[in-house]
């Protein structure tokens, strides 16, 4: 039998902060402009420009130490890393080398029902590059992107397998957009990231030789080419091959890792330190300041809401998993009184809806106000559980009150005993084999009485009360 | 030729308030003369002609209104390196032949706001890199004195100017003398700030942290007027210090007395020139009959200074010179893919020195090398500053010479470029201690080249030297003297 091996993965993760303004200039840290609109002499490194550090993306590097539970620098420094390339345009890139702003930290993952603790190496920040853009016999480069502030998280190589790299990414998205650091846009390149992987017989202590697989750029990705580069090992390896210490580039139509020339990535970075930038100096006060200011994150979250509103854990999972959507389901069980109902409307008919329409919940017409409103109605019995999906789908569609939009729709429940008797009747003398049905012990035809109830009040009448109507009427069931 | 373009900042200030010129009647004559001398001195690079006389107009309109700030219609020439908002900025150099300033440099700036108008742009060597400015894609630059010699570097084609009337005043940069060591075998003053006092932005950086933008100047409060109204605090140098800024003219009392100056051992050396030697151990003597105190001072790292400042300077001037690539700006050689157009563009477009100091600074900083070189160089530069801290705790200012010799032939020592740094021993240690260094005229070799007395100051302590500099010019008259090609007949 041949001997099993085990997989180390690390991730150094690049996250662009949400700042107003590039982390050297005053440009606009923005996405999608036409190209070479967002840059200035500083950002296109023209002839004597400085950069002058952005405080602003020093505080949201911190706030996401904070929240991994890093050691915060209080002396922290940049340092220039030098390598030609036309997206540099310094031709060296302002980064942190040995003073980085946060170290240590951890991220919380679960796969497959187990749960564990990835640690974190690092967290420096540093400028992102400009792009570039391949036409037919020529190359442009748009430096919009160029100085966008640009944190790098380095995971130590605890991840033992795509899944878990996978988990990691996404834990790492949430705490990220929860704290407001980043909007981890992947389709706007807010998140990529630089695989490690190596693999090692499991008898062995020592980690294997790792290879890097540089520039992934969604998070299916990382989970595809982890899955394909881990094989490729192993598999080298069975058949007495050797791993080479060296960078590969994902071919994603592939799917298959290729080793790129050395050329292209052996670099002597030459880091030595920034002269025109002064060392960053963390007063304590500020750190605290900081620290008070963070949000409750998504793991908290989940706990308060299986105890403060007895939800089930998958339901508190699934409310929390985007801070948008736990912070409207708070509003709606605060405002309506009912976390019960409150999460039964946001797990069925929120999800359906935001899922169908591939919408922020933001942006729907609904507000947590008039979901709220509308649960009441449900419990206060002036409309049905019918009803009221006939007001939230106006509510999704435009907004509006839920009682104008019952009294519009004649939506209102009717509970008057000598309507609802006059109903039965009615669908007793036009059934009479599912009386009989009913009465012969077949309980489903109670259920397609009810049925007939409803429809001839149009949908109106209390449930509840039709059906102990029809009971007390044909008696129970034999 | 009888307006004060050919005497100093100063006079020219007062004859415009008096309203006996006018701006543009500085501004004339200074072209005129720019006409008939530059050829043979090559120090100005380009002069937009048109541009300086409409500010000079501008300037006249405003001073009739009874507006404008202190410098309003006096033309300052500008070094090459620094950015003056559409003139060309090649900074010597054939890789940025073509390109123009989009932006002004903040010294520049502040010189523009107080009325100043920028004449012209000024030769250089290449980059910054160099101590005869001879290094310079638009050729030498020679010294007026004697045009068969150089003028100094880098900042040659500034001191050049001043020296032969075809510039009233002029901006430099310093990274290890480019202003002093120039100023000096020109015969004119040249001050180093304090590393902070004036911004950077703007100035193309040869080695971030020793350069500094500073003034070359026919007298020592022509240099305090032009020092008040560059320095401060600029939000766009993260390394300009925000410390109040003194009227520095106002402090060019005169008086000695009380003040303690230290005569550096390791400054006076058996290899240095005997002339200079004389000349400034006479200065020194000057000095104490005005009535300062000389104490004898040691600061015993020197010996190290030109090791590191080389380590340093190259190292960072690496990675500065790294942008010149051809992909946004300046020249471009064709290649097959972007690293084979950047060799190419890089082979054919810097100059010698300046691949020098690149492949040096490449090597500092490379792996393996770093602590040998870059570290232990960062190290020492440690015990330089603190030599000067400790001296200046025994005495107000130090008194040395600029340079170990005066100005010497053209091409004399262009072969042996270790000969060339080692010209640069007194200077280079201002700029690693971040101290402010002044260099005046105190003498003349038999030969008719200037010799620079420098004045080390503390940081922050230009007060101090420019005072003793200025009560050392009042009290002599070298910086009275003219040379044969003194384009500016006789001085009003």
């Amino acid at each position: 039998m041949s001997e099993e091996y085990k997989v180390s993965i690390g991730l150094e993760t690049h996250v662009q902060l949400k700042t107003r303004s590039k982390i050297w200039c005053g440009c606009a840290n923005v996405f999608g402009s036409e190209p070479n609109v967002d840059v200035c002499p500083i950002c296109l490194g023209y002839p004597g420009t400085m950069p002058v550090l952005n405080r602003e993306a020093v505080k949201l590097t911190v706030l996401s130490g904070l929240m991994l539970g890093c050691e915060i620098n209080r002396y922290s420094k940049f340092d220039r890393k030098s390598y030609f390339y036309p997206d540099m345009p310094k031709n060296y890139q302002i980064s942190q080398y040995d003073k980085p702003l946060c170290l240590g930290g951890s991220v919380e993952i679960e796969v497959n029902g187990k749960k564990k603790t990835i640690r974190i190496h690092r967290i420096h920040l540093e400028e992102d590059v400009a792009k570039n853009n391949h036409f037919d016999g020529a190359s442009g480069v748009d430096f919009n992107r160029a100085g966008t502030p640009l944190m790098e998280i380095v995971s130590e190589p605890d991840l033992e397998s795509a899944d878990e790299a996978f988990a990691y990414l996404q834990a790492l998205k949430q705490i990220l957009v929860y704290g407001g650091v980043s909007d981890c846009n992947l389709e706007q390149g807010n998140m990529r990231c630089d695989i490690n992987c190596s693999v090692r017989p499991e008898s062995q202590e020592q980690l294997g030789t790792k290879t890097e697989i540089k520039n992934m750029n969604t998070f299916k990705g990382v989970h595809r080419s982890l899955t394909y580069e881990i094989k490729r090992q192993i598999d080298e390896l069975r058949k007495g091959g050797k791993i080479y210490q060296e960078t590969r580039r994902w071919d994603d139509e592939q799917g298959v890792t290729k080793a790129m020339r050395s050329k292209e990535y052996a670099h002597d970075y030459r880091y030595f330190p920034e002269p025109d930038l002064m060392p960053v100096v963390l007063e304590e006060a500020e750190i605290e300041a900081w620290q008070a200011s963070l949000p409750e994150l998504p793991a908290t979250r989940r706990q308060r809401f299986i105890s403060e509103y007895s939800l089930p854990e998958y339901d508190a999972g699934v409310l929390v998993a985007e801070k948008a959507i736990a912070d409207y389901f708070e509003q709606v069980a605060e405002l309506s009184g009912n976390a019960k109902a409150a999460s039964n409307w946001m797990m069925t008919e929120m999800m359906r809806v935001l899922s169908d329409r591939d919408a922020e919940i933001v942006d729907l017409p609904i507000t947590p106000a008039a979901l709220g409103a509308l649960i009441k109605l449900v419990d206060d019995k002036v409309v049905n559980m019918p009803g009221a999906k006939t007001v939230f789908a106006e509510l999704v569609e435009q907004g509006g009150d839920p009682q104008a939009i019952v009294d519009a729709k004649g939506l209102a429940q009717v509970s008057d005993t000598a309507a609802l008797d006059a109903w039965v009747e009615e669908a007793i003398a036009a059934n009479p084999k599912s009386v009989a049905d009913y009465q012969g012990g077949k309980q489903a035809a109670l259920q397609f009485l009810m049925g007939q109830v409803m429809k001839a009040s149009r949908g109106k009448a209390n449930p509840p009360m039709v059906l102990d109507a029809l009971r007390e009427r044909l008696g129970a069931a034999g | 030729m009888a307006t004060p373009a050919f005497s100093s900042i100063s006079t020219a200030r007062a004859a415009l308030q008096q309203g006996t010129c006018s701006s543009v009647d500085l501004v004339s004559d200074l072209l005129a003369a720019i006409e008939s001398k530059n050829s043979a001195l090559n120090a100005y690079v380009s002069v937009d002609r048109e541009a300086a006389l409409a500010q000079a107009r501008a300037a006249d309109k405003t001073r009739a209104r009874g507006e404008g700030g202190t410098l309003c219609g006096i033309p300052i020439g500008v070094k090459d390196v620094l950015n003056v908002t559409g003139q060309p900025c090649q900074c010597a150099s054939d890789i940025l032949k073509g390109y123009r300033s989009p932006y002004d440099a903040t010294a520049v700036a502040r010189l523009r706001n107080q009325g100043a108008i920028l004449l012209g742009r000024l030769n250089m060597d290449e980059f910054a890199m160099g101590s005869s400015n001879e290094n310079s894609a638009f050729g030498a630059v020679r010294n007026p004195w004697d045009t068969d010699h150089v003028p100094g570097g880098s900042s040659g084609g500034s001191a050049a100017a001043v020296a032969a009337g075809i510039a009233l005043a002029a901006l430099g940069t310093d990274t290890g003398g480019s202003i002093r060591q120039p100023a000096s075998f020109c015969g004119c003053v040249g001050l180093k700030p304090t590393y902070g006092r004036i911004s950077r932005f703007g100035l193309t950086a040869f080695a971030s942290s020793l350069d500094q933008i500073g003034p070359i100047t026919r007298t020592v409060a022509d240099a305090a007027a032009l020092l008040t109204a560059m320095s401060g605090h600029d939000p766009m140098d993260s390394t300009s210090l925000d410390q109040p800024v003194p009227d520095y003219e106002a402090g060019l009392t005169g008086d000695l007395t009380g003040l303690k100056l230290g005569l550096p051992r390791e400054y006076f050396l058996d290899g240095i020139d005997s002339e200079v030697d004389a000349a400034v151990r006479s200065a020194v003597a000057h000095c104490e009959k005005l009535g300062a105190e000389v104490v004898d001072i040691s600061l015993p790292h020197t010996k190290y200074a030109i090791a590191t400042y080389y380590i340093i300077a190259t190292a960072e001037a690496s990675a500065n010179l790294a942008r010149f690539d051809g992909v946004r700006y300046g020249a471009r050689e064709a290649g097959q893919d972007p690293l084979d157009m950047y060799g190419r563009t890089r082979a054919a477009h810097f100059g010698p020195e300046v691949k020098r100091r690149i492949i040096l600074g490449t090597y500092v900083l490379s792996s393996g090398y770093y602590d040998a070189y870059y570290l232990r160089a960062q190290k020492v530069r440690t015990l330089i500053r603190n030599d000067f801290e400790q001296a200046f705790t025994q005495c107000d200012a130090l008194l040395t010479p600029v340079s170990p010799t005066p100005a010497y032939r053209l091409g004399e020592r262009t072969a042996d470029p270790i000969q060339m740094y080692l010209g640069d021993i007194f200077t280079v240690t201002a700029n690693l201690a971040g101290i402010c260094g002044l260099s005046v005229p105190c003498g003349f070799t038999q030969a008719g080249l200037p010799v620079g007395l420098q004045l080390l100051g503390p940081a922050f302590g230009e007060e101090t030297i420019l005072k003793v500099g200025h009560a050392y010019e009042q009290s002599t008259d070298w910086h009275q003297r003219r040379p044969g090609v003194w384009a500016g007949g006789a001085d009003v």
